[in-house]
């Protein structure tokens, strides 16, 4: 069947330019009338980490913690990340639902959609970054800079693979089951206070009672949640130059690529009846 | 010779499964699901059609609203996939289905130009070349770079038309959009489609409640009746008896 035909990825080179058609235009909604414009993306992380370097760094301590050399590189590194897989994903959930005028007229491959928001997330990361080495320049005393940063772009390509896959399999469930939307809220919230975000995991293994079960059971949950590990790699190379084990990297790798794997078969699954629920 | 056909339908059919209310939460669903208040009503939209239209022909597809018209051109441009049967196509396909699918009233229309653009799948060094050709044939240079929500239907359907038939597509698919516009501009994209159908090149698929527009433009024609196909014949036979039966 000639629509069969259409593979998954045969059509990508022709939609190459909607792709960046359609990120150039989030980009230009998002900033439209605003006085500042672009500078908020990357006024908006500095902006966020003063307040929780206020609160958590000094309030709540956690800059006394081994590998927290400084709170507000910490942070900030690790949110950029957070930030872009947050991002990426949440806006990928809506975005078949989003598209569905679009979906109904013209034949488009509709991975486009989820595609394209991961696609604007990593450009605003991209700003974030600046506000990153702000942060960076300012505290350089601090932290440890060196040779690991050519690295950089590694761990937000293992990322990027994970934020992927899991929009994949959001964007094609939410069509049918719209309570995920709702859901997904709650769960990026849990997911963040059990990411290695705010707190390092030497707090936590420090502070637990390696007697209980369910303490273990969490340090475990903390330890190998993929956003975890992706931050701490991250971490590792930008503020600690410190490369990255080859465990990391198989690890950081595995999640992403199990995930890509897992949302596309699920969309590819899903796409055909996606036009008779949207 | 089967490769002649620049469209080939066997046997579609296409089934919508219409519940009863729209459930869009899963509480509601496992509700409904434990009462087995799960109704669906399973709607045959097209039931065995097959169709093969020739390369280079006008086709013209009559019948009343709600006879399968829609549905079948949405299978043809690969918009709907069928429950069951085949089709194939040869070609590249300019859907005219809706005009301004995929604009963004927020954007200019210089920008939406390339955003349309890039939604049929054409690259932006393509749009580059033919952007003031767009331009020209909508008549619309002086409101380039104004919003297109402070558009009237009419000015974005000149655009969408302009978009979709600045190529010359293999096969083009009219779906009731020649209704928008004033007639002058109605009478540019006849001409426009009069010439795509004289080039021998493309075929034309035209779907339209317009009688004498359908008589005017197209060889053959096809009648739906609640999903099943009529008749398939030359324009004025079909005409005829689809005129005669109501």
């Amino acid at each position: 069947m000639e629509n069969e035909k259409r593979s998954f990825f045969k059509d990508f080179k022709k939609y190459l330019p909607l792709l960046q058609n359609l990120a150039g235009k989030d980009f230009k909604i998002k900033y439209r009338r605003s006085v500042l414009g672009v500078a908020w993306s990357i006024l908006n992380p500095l902006l966020t980490m003063l307040v929780l370097t206020l609160v958590f760094g000094f309030m709540f301590g956690i800059r006394d913690y081994p590998n927290v050399a400084d709170f507000a590189c910490f942070y900030i590194v690790g949110a950029a990340m957070w930030n872009f897989f947050s991002e990426a994903t949440s806006g990928s959930m809506t975005s078949v639902l989003a598209a569905s005028s679009l979906i109904k007229k013209v034949y488009i491959p509709k991975y486009i959609f989820p595609l394209e928001k991961c696609l604007f997330a990593l450009i605003n990361f991209a700003f974030s970054l600046i506000a990153v080495a702000i942060v960076m320049a300012i505290r350089f005393k601090h932290i440890e800079i060196g040779v690991t940063l050519v690295m950089l772009p590694l761990p937000v390509l293992y990322c990027l693979l994970f934020a992927v896959g899991l929009s994949l399999m959001l964007s094609a469930v939410s069509v049918f089951f719209r309570d995920i939307i709702h859901l997904y809220g709650v769960i990026l919230t849990l997911w963040m206070y059990l990411t290695t975000l705010i707190y390092p995991l030497s707090m936590i293994e420090t502070r637990i009672n390696y007697d209980s079960k369910i303490q273990v059971l969490a340090l475990n949950l903390i330890k190998y949640n993929p956003m975890s590990v992706y931050i701490n790699t991250f971490r590792d190379v930008v503020l600690n130059n410190t490369w990255p084990s080859l465990e990391q990297h198989l690890l950081c790798l595995g999640y992403g690529l199990v995930m890509l794997l897992i949302g596309s078969l699920v969309f590819k699954k899903l796409q055909k009846k996606f036009i008779l629920y949207i | 010779m089967a490769s002649e056909y620049a469209v080939e339908l066997k046997d579609i059919e296409m089934h919508f499964n219409m519940s009863k209310e729209k459930l869009q939460s899963l509480k509601e669903y496992l509700l409904k699901f434990l009462k087995r208040q799960l109704a669906y009503e399973d709607f045959i939209a097209l039931n065995g059609v097959t169709l093969n239209i020739e390369k280079g022909d006008v086709f013209g597809i009559v019948g009343l609203n709600g006879s399968g018209k829609s549905t079948l051109l949405k299978i043809i441009s690969g918009i709907l996939t069928p429950t069951k049967g085949s089709v194939v196509t040869r070609g590249v396909i300019a859907p005219l289905i809706e005009l301004g699918a995929g604009f963004d009233l927020e954007l200019t229309a210089r920008e939406n130009i390339y955003l349309n653009g890039s939604v049929l799948g054409f690259s932006k060094a393509y749009m580059d070349e033919h952007f003031q050709e767009i331009v020209d044939f909508s008549e619309m240079q002086d409101f380039l770079d104004t919003p297109m929500k402070n558009y009237s239907s009419g000015m974005i359907a000149r655009i969408g038309f302009a978009i979709a038939t600045m190529t010359v597509p293999d096969i083009l698919i009219v779906d009731e959009i020649l209704a928008v516009g004033d007639f002058k501009f109605q009478e540019k994209c006849e001409a426009r489609i009069n010439e795509m159908m004289n080039n021998g090149q493309t075929t034309v698929i035209v779907v339209s409640h317009s009688m004498g527009q359908i008589e005017r433009l197209c060889r053959h024609c096809a009648w739906l009746e609640h999903g099943n196909l009529k008749m398939v014949g030359d324009t004025e036979t079909v005409c005829n008896a689809y005129k005669s039966a109501y």
